[in-house]
């Protein structure tokens, strides 16, 4: 029988380094994991708003929509209307996980298994982490970012920046690459480079450009559409990237803030894709390091205890009809599969067998979670290991929702055995960030006439976009693009259902 | 593995107080609008206190590509009774929908706290004031007395005891002063001591002696006195008077610039004194200490007699605020009607009774919306008050139809700060 990690409530930081090389222990000789070099940052409740507003990064670059955020938060925490979260962890290397100096000595044992070793395994080691983000990186970036942003303020002037900002913040969640390019990210090459690669690209691209109105004289040189189309690299759906590289009037400093932005959300593409599977798996961990440490005796029964209350709290699922519920906790649904995971694998019944026979009985519960936290998004995760078990527990149910029917909402599929499949295709579905995001890319440029750049938004379902807000971000688009904008939105059939044209304000192309 | 804890808790705070400013900028329209609508709401002594605002989204949301509508397919947890092909009526709302596209972006109004200094600044901002007055209303005063180390000279009531105890017995130790307990010893060896040996003792004694006697155990130089340094320290309250007319005549626009007037008046009494009351004084042709919500909303009709006003701000005077400890600011706001046989009532009254014990008098001649102030006629008051100021009396006085004209009336007050207190230009 061990001692006791800690008495009580309270912890100082001998504590936490206890708590951590305890929780190591565990990790690695038990669950097998994998994780960056730890930092752990204690924090106080107003550093903690202080993160939030910067979507949880410890250095990010000035813009007002973060002090809107900030005023937001601080409005609703004061009035008690949120907690705060307990911790935030940051995919860079070491993996910063600050803890709140609010937290009882069990709470930050809990935090630490969750974020420093459930959060820090899946960063390592998830296919979309490994592809998509540098977590080498990362922070020397954003260090540059933020000095970038400053320079062009005092060069350009803050209201400049502002604009630049405000448009590519607007098609932020059109500024990324889907698909997994040829080399892989590296942030520290990224900004070295970012003068010289300006430079060169400015040249290659005036060229480009300077042929476009030599009207009569076309003739000889007249860009084919599929030429062209080649040429501008179209379609594309990455708009900020194609904006960057094409974009007739840009100033090279204002390209480099569009590199900025989209860079930043490329670091965070992964994580909207893995809500489930990374809160899943570092519940799963955190779940496993407290029992183990409650079994060795270095936990009391006690705060035992107070840790289940809070594990309860994180995964409680409301039912569809409960005032509470708004949409799935991915905590919920990714630490159930987990278990179900474990439980299949160890201890299977016939079912199991039969819908999971490679996992089946395997015995190594760890080894098919790694396999699976290693190379699955929440997609493909749902659709390959939401179990019919699970379904039941659940009681998930399928509805389908069609404006055009009057008579009401179709329950399409429920948890029996004709409904098992549907049920996971759709959740599954529910997950894809193909479905997520509208589908709109860049169909072509108007060369020979105004320089119109036309968009394409496929509507896939009969769901459109919304009219006010899409003037807006159309507006911003344009005044980034300096002429004309048009977007079509198109249905299956390639019928036009509705088309937006918006001029460039005249100011802001100016900058 | 190294692992690093880190206590970031000792950092600077508000790391984000840049990015609000940018906010609060960028809103500035906005939130000055809230805090103009805000503190026409509010009672004057609550200018001060910041508070919740709410204002608009327009302009300051985050638009994105946004889909709507459509066929909707969701997979839910929690079937307690439908099967397949079941079709459930639509009730509006109320069926698990889509997580929101981001908080903030489904609220029209947008609502967060301003602090304290937040809201004064933006209210100042509002009445356009320049921005050395700003400052100047911004600075806080420390005064009273303060701790200033030790002096060799002061009154015995401020002698420090351990710092003198101190002093001495260093000196004491540096001279050495032969101590009590030696002299005793000798005294006790010669008491058994024989001769010769005996008067070789007695001289050491002497000796001892003499020196204990040269050295004194506390000497002037060792004394030291606490020092303090006085600020000179203004008497710390203030009292307001707000006299008002309001006759008929008094429109909801010349009420407003009066507020606004006295709001500012507040404002800066309020950073010069840690203690201001405000006394309301309305008049028609009888004048009654009122309340602030009956001074600014309460009915009243009849004819106009400005004196009734000074006499009773005079009667106040003299049973709740001597002049000696109250600082008295008045300051009166009115269309200028006056009965012109009262005319010699309010110079004998000013300039006997009022302004003698006041340390500001102002008179604000409120004219309607639009109008300009150069163009307003001299009102009865006007020209009275103006042949009172020309034989010296100190009145700040200025006519005002806008709000951003309030200002200059205390530009005076702000000149005069340094000078001699009293006087006035």
């Amino acid at each position: 029988m061990s001692e006791l990690l800690y008495h009580g409530a309270d912890w100082d930081f001998v504590t936490l380094q206890r708590i951590h090389d305890t929780c190591e222990e565990v990790a690695k000789s038990e669950l097998g994991l994998d994780v960056y070099p730890n930092q752990i940052e204690v924090i106080t409740a107003e550093q903690m708003l202080d993160a939030y507003a910067s979507v949880g990064m410890p250095l990010f670059y000035k813009h007002w929509s973060f002090g809107k955020h900030f005023a937001f938060h601080e409005a609703s925490y004061r009035k008690g209307l949120m907690g705060l979260a307990y911790e935030i962890v940051i995919n860079s290397s070491p993996c910063i996980s600050y803890l709140m100096e609010e937290n009882t000595a069990t709470m930050q044992t809990l935090v630490i298994a969750h974020a420093a070793f459930g959060h820090n395994h899946f960063f390592k080691n998830n296919y979309l982490f490994k592809q998509w983000t540098d977590a080498d990186g990362i922070l020397d970036y954003l260090e540059f970012a933020k000095s970038y942003v400053a320079q062009c303020e005092e060069r350009h002037g803050r209201l400049a920046v502002e604009h630049t900002l405000d448009a590519a913040h607007a098609l932020m969640s059109h500024g990324i690459d889907r698909y997994p390019g040829k080399k892989k990210l590296d942030l520290r090459e990224e900004e070295r480079r970012a003068g010289q690669r300006r430079a060169h690209e400015e040249a290659v691209f005036n060229d480009l450009w300077r042929t476009v109105p030599s009207g009569p004289a076309k003739s000889k040189t007249v860009l084919t559409a599929e030429r062209r189309r080649r040429l501008l690299g179209l379609p594309q759906e990455n708009l900020l990237y194609f904006l960057e590289k094409t974009a007739p009037r840009l100033q090279p400093w204002q390209r480099e803030l569009l590199r900025i932005v989209r860079h930043v959300a490329q670091y965070f593409y992964p994580q909207s894709q893995t809500k489930v599977m990374n809160e899943g798996t570092a519940t799963y961990v955190h779940y496993r390091i407290m029992s183990r440490l409650h079994e060795s005796g270095r936990i009391s029964d006690g705060n035992f205890l107070e840790f289940l209350q809070s594990h309860t709290n994180v995964v409680f699922q409301p039912e569809f009809d409960d005032p509470r519920f708004s949409g799935f906790n991915p905590y919920a649904l990714g630490f159930a599969m987990m278990q179900d995971i474990e439980r299949m694998v160890v201890n299977p019944d016939d079912e199991d067998r039969e819908w999971f026979p490679e996992i089946a009985g395997s015995g190594d519960a760890m080894g098919v979670l790694r396999d699976v936290w290693a190379n699955y998004r929440d997609e493909s995760f749902i659709g390959q290991f939401l179990s019919p078990r699970l379904i039941r527990q659940l009681r998930l149910f399928h509805l389908h929702d069609d404006p055009a029917e009057r008579a009401g909402i179709l329950v399409d599929a429920i948890h029996n055995e004709r409904g098992y499949r549907r049920i996971r295709r759709e959740l599954s579905r529910q997950y894809d960030v193909g479905y997520i995001d509208a589908n709109i890319e860049v169909v072509d440029v108007d060369l020979a006439g105004d320089c119109r750049l036309m968009l394409r938004h496929t509507v896939v379902k009969g769901s459109q976009l919304n009219e006010t807000d899409t003037k807006r971000v159309l507006q911003h688009l344009a005044d980034l693009w300096s002429y004309d904008v048009s977007l079509q939105e198109i249905d299956v059939h390639d019928k036009v259902l509705k088309e937006y044209m918006l001029h460039p304000r005249p100011l802001a192309a100016a900058a | 593995m190294a692992i690093h804890i880190i206590d970031r808790r000792l950092n600077p705070g508000s790391k984000s107080l840049e990015n609000r400013q940018r906010f609060l900028r960028r809103a500035k329209a906005l939130v000055q609008g809230a805090v103009k609508k805000s503190s026409q709401d509010r009672d004057i002594k609550d200018v001060l206190e910041g508070g919740e605002i709410s204002i608009p989204l327009d302009g300051m949301d985050e638009p994105r590509f946004r889909r709507e509508g459509g066929t909707r397919d969701m997979v839910l947890p929690g079937n307690k009774k439908f099967v397949e092909g079941d079709v459930l009526p639509r009730s509006g709302e109320g069926r698990g929908r889509k997580s929101a596209p981001g908080e903030g972006d489904s609220e029209d109004a947008f609502r967060f706290v301003l602090s304290r200094d937040e809201f004064v600044d933006l209210f100042l901002d509002d009445l356009e004031l320049p921005d050395l007055a700003k400052r100047r209303l911004a600075q806080t005063e420390t005064e009273g007395i303060e701790r200033a180390g030790y002096a060799t000279s002061g009154s015995p009531a401020n002698i420090s005891i351990s710092r003198t105890v101190r002093l001495a017995l260093a000196r004491r130790v540096a001279l050495r002063r032969p101590r009590p307990e030696t002299i005793a010893e000798l005294e006790a060896e010669i008491a058994e001591s024989e001769e010769p040996r005996r008067s070789e003792l007695i001289a050491e004694l002497e000796a001892l002696k003499a020196k204990a006697n040269r050295i004194p155990f506390i000497d002037p130089i060792d004394i030291r006195y606490r020092r303090f340094e006085t600020k000179p320290k203004p008497v710390a309250q203030a009292v307001m008077f707000c006299l008002m007319d309001v006759s008929g005549s008094m429109s909801e626009h010349m009420k407003d610039l009066a507020k606004r007037f006295y709001m500012l008046l507040y404002v800066f009494l309020k950073k010069r004194y840690r203690h201001v009351e405000i006394v309301f004084i309305r008049h028609t042709d009888r004048a009654e200490e009122v309340d602030e919500d009956t001074f600014f909303h309460g009915p009243a009709s009849g004819g106009t007699l400005v004196s009734s006003a000074l006499e009773a701000m005079h009667e106040i005077v003299r049973e709740r605020f001597r002049p000696a400890d109250w600082n008295i600011y008045a300051a009166q706001a009115s269309d200028g009607d006056n009965s012109t046989s009262d005319g010699e009532v309010v110079a004998r009254l000013l300039t006997d009774k009022i302004l003698p014990v006041c340390q500001f008098f102002a008179y604000l001649e409120v004219g309607d919306a639009g109008g300009h102030s150069f163009e307003m006629p001299d009102s009865s008051l006007w020209s009275l008050y103006e042949r009172l100021r020309g034989d010296g009396a100190p009145l700040s006085m200025r006519k005002v139809s806008d709000r951003s004209e309030i200002f200059p009336v205390f530009h005076d007050l702000f000149q005069r700060r340094g000078k001699s207190e009293k006087a006035a230009p």
